[in-house]
């Protein structure tokens, strides 16, 4: 048996076509794709029943030679079952129509009252995770402070420690050289001339061993007063930082504050 | 006892076109032909029940027409077992919406097309069990949709036309598939006859075989609303009249469970499929129950636990045993009388109340106890508490899953049981919330207005609808026949724990059937061949 292969590439184009349409969101194209849906069925029912013939009619034609009769039947009871069910779907279309003034497919009310459910929970959830977010974002710069104030603590000791060590140094040094000079056998007189003429002789180092003490006093007021402005910049740029996620946090929450409401007026809520 | 086998096909058939012709007119008359139809069609089927388990499959030839040419119509235990527990139910139904009609003062549209609508449902309902063809299936489900169809967008309001054009693109685009499959098979074999076809399937290539079968599968996991096809059920079932949701959640994806026990038993036994179906069955029950749990009205709570539950009827014929059939008829049985009278009590409350929605109900156990009871007798039961029926088809069901033993099985029964405990967690936060607790006052609205050129003055809820879209009339005293065709149903399911014995031995005889197809094929091309 050889089956045309036109009818079924017909078919196969009905349905495809009725099966895209059947997929739209209006309802008139719905109605228009399960015609063309219904038409290539039928035809395909046909195509089964096997190549055309002579009318199925007893003593007008040879029985060897029929077409199929029990496919032609099938086809006519679909076909007008298809008229009743698609009269029907029109009738809902134009009710449709005229209830709501178009002939969209709507969505499910109770769907929609689950879903803004949903979204009202999802929503203090976001709320909770920015504010979450937030007090991290302030305990974090508090332990950032924190360590950085004990740095600068231990540095500050460290400095400290280190001129009195170098004040100590040079009273060790003048200790020495009075310990020197006492050895070598001079009386306190020779001593404190000579200790007039070292100072005399050493007024310049001795002025240099000071201005040293004092060169490091300076640049310890100074580095003091760099690590203030740095730690005054840090805790303004910290207070910024805030203020910006404050302000960030607020914002997203009054979005979705927003968006909800839009979700419960039926009117304004689209694809969204 | 052949020529008794179309009577629960014509006669509903006959009835809807008398009242056609009747019209609006005679109210007494037409709730009298709708009632003593239904009644009769209910006898018929309990002595072709009957007749059916005693003497073997029967078969009637539509015009004389021997098998393989004639339409027949078959009736073995599986058919008639079903036309006894729909008609019994469709019987409630009607008694209920009658009396509802009158509750609510709708004066003639119930009858002249809430009824014809009704009757042609019944009747495709009554030819989809009995049909011996393909080819008949599917006017039987066309028959039976376009009832569904009229009586889901009864009245016209915005949201039963709504779910009503979702439902109808439903129901046409399964129709179209299944005609592509008839059209297939009818390709293949030459046939549309279910008895012939199940001879000539065996002698098909595999992947013919396994391309007809999942076509004719997708077509019935559609009407059953099994998992990937189940979302258009809950959105469109509870916004149609009380009495047609409740038809609609006892019947017809029963129908469609039907078509596949008769599909895998009969046209494709021991097929690839069963495995698929195991999942659609898990799935089913899970996503089912766990939308349910989600729900605050209490119509779409029970539209969900009707999808989850589909899962275990799916579950037994998966398992293709004969225990596993049997549960799923047993269980098929008891879930028709236990959804449609929780759908009917749903009817009940919200005529009592004016609302179904959880967040407004509140106190039910003190206002109306008998309303309290007969909710929660079903609810009980569907969630299987022993010994009610609903416990003893999930005990059958586990039972034959454990004889199974394969991992999927027991994966089927472990999934089972958390079903079961879901739904029990969903009817009983249903039960606090609507019944035990103590409304806080201003929680309960008024529940209507009182409308003026009515019959009598009565209180009408808005937001309900009612059998024509108005809303309903509430009232503290609820009508006789509404309660007493409730009661009759919850009470048919608790008797199904008595009779468990009988049942279930007929539920094995027909399961046993059922696999041995013989009987089947014979009956049906005995006289042809």
């Amino acid at each position: 048996m050889t089956i045309s292969l036109l009818p079924l590439l017909v078919s196969g184009t009905l349905v495809a076509a009725g099966v895209t349409l059947l997929l739209e969101r209006s309802l008139i194209r719905v109605l228009v794709g399960v015609i063309l849906l219904g038409n290539g069925v039928n035809l395909l029912i046909l195509t089964a029943g096997g190549p055309a013939g002579e009318p199925p009619l007893l003593g007008r034609s040879d029985p060897e030679r029929m077409a199929d009769p029990l496919p032609q039947a099938m086809v006519l009871t679909s076909i007008v079952i298809t008229l009743g069910v698609t009269a029907f779907l029109l009738a809902v279309v134009h009710r449709s129509w005229q209830l709501t003034g178009g002939d969209e497919v709507q969505d499910d009310t109770e769907d929609r009252r689950v879903r803004l459910r949903a979204r009202r929970g999802e929503l203090t959830q976001a709320v909770l995770a920015k504010q979450d977010a937030y007090r991290r974002l302030v305990r974090e710069q508090r332990e950032e402070l924190a360590r950085l104030e004990t740095a600068r603590r231990e540095r500050e000791h460290r400095e400290a420690q280190e001129l009195e060590r170098q004040i100590l140094d040079v009273n060790v040094d003048l200790g020495r050289w009075l310990q020197a000079h006492k050895d070598a056998g001079l009386s306190s007189e020779q001593i404190e001339e000579r200790l007039a003429e070292a100072r005399r002789a050493e007024e310049a180092s001795k002025e240099g061993r000071q201005g040293r003490v004092d060169k490091l006093r300076a640049e310890f007021a100074r580095r003091e007063r760099e690590q203030d402005e740095r730690e005054r910049e840090i805790r303004r740029r910290f207070r910024v930082r805030q203020r910006e996620a404050r302000k960030q946090m607020r914002a997203a929450i009054r979005a979705d504050r927003e968006r909800q409401a839009r979700a419960q007026d039926p009117d304004l809520e689209g694809d969204d | 006892m052949e020529a008794l086998i179309p009577v629960p096909v014509v006669l509903p058939l006959l009835a809807a076109g008398i009242k056609l012709a009747i019209g609006g007119r005679l109210r007494g008359l037409q709730s009298l032909i709708s009632v003593v139809t239904l009644t009769t069609v209910l006898v018929v089927s309990s002595v072709l029940l009957v007749a059916a388990d005693t003497g073997g499959p029967l078969v009637a030839y539509a015009g004389g027409w021997a098998a393989p040419i004639g339409i027949a119509l078959v009736a073995d235990r599986l058919a008639t077992l079903m036309l006894v527990v729909s008609s019994a139910v469709t019987l409630c139904v009607m008694i209920y919406s009658i009396s509802q009609a009158y509750a609510d003062q709708e004066r003639t549209a119930p009858l002249s097309i809430f009824h014809p609508a009704y009757l042609i449902m019944v009747a495709g309902v009554s030819d989809a069990f009995l049909a011996g063809d393909l080819f008949n299936l599917f006017v039987a489900f066309e028959m039976l949709l376009s009832g569904s169809y009229v009586l889901l967008t009864f009245g016209g309001t915005e949201s039963r036309i709504r779910a009503g054009a979702t439902y109808v693109v439903i129901g046409l685009a399964s129709s179209m598939l299944f005609l592509v499959g008839i059209a297939v098979a009818y390709g293949a074999t030459g046939t549309v006859s279910t008895a012939q076809l199940a001879e000539r399937f065996s002698v098909l290539p595999e992947h013919v075989k396994l391309l007809l079968e999942l076509l004719l599968l997708l077509v019935f996991v559609v009407k059953a609303a099994i998992f990937p096809m189940s979302a258009w059920l809950p959105d469109s079932y509870p916004t149609a009249p009380a009495p047609a949701t409740a038809l609609f959640a006892g019947l017809l994806t029963k129908v469609g469970i039907y078509s596949i026990i008769r599909l895998e038993a009969l046209l494709f036994p021991g097929g690839p499929v069963s495995g698929l179906l195991m999942w659609a069955a898990l799935l089913t029950m899970l996503v089912g129950v766990f939308g349910a749990v989600a729900q605050t009205d209490i119509k779409r709570m029970i539209s969900f636990t009707l999808v989850s539950h589909i899962g275990y009827m799916v579950f037994g014929v998966a398992l293709s045993s004969v225990m596993g059939l049997a549960g799923a008829v047993f269980y098929v049985v008891h879930h028709i009388t236990v959804q449609t009278s929780l759908f009917l009590v749903t009817g009940l409350i919200e005529r009592r109340t004016g609302t179904t929605s959880l967040d407004r109900l509140g106190g039910l156990m003190r206002l109306a106890p008998l309303i309290a009871v007969l909710f929660f007798v079903p609810a009980m039961n569907l969630a299987g508490i022993p010994p009610m029926s609903g416990f003893l088809g999930k005990l059958a069901l586990i039972q034959a899953g454990v004889a199974d033993g394969s991992p999927m099985a027991i994966t089927l029964v472990a999934g089972s049981l958390v079903t079961s405990l879901l739904t029990l967690y969903a009817v009983a936060t249903t039960w606090n919330k609507a019944f035990w607790r103590t409304p806080p006052p201003g929680m309960i609205k008024k529940v209507g207005t009182v409308l003026e050129g009515e019959e009598t003055p009565v209180v009408r809820a808005t937001g309900t609808e009612g059998i024509t879209g108005r809303a309903i009339v509430t009232s503290s005293t609820i009508p006789v026949p509404m309660l007493g065709s409730t009661t009759a149903l919850v009470v048919l399911a608790l008797s199904f724990t008595v009779l468990a014995g009988p049942l279930s031995a007929l539920t094995e005889r027909t399961a046993g059937e059922l696999l041995a197809r013989e009987p089947y094929i014979s009956a049906v091309l005995g006289g042809g061949r």
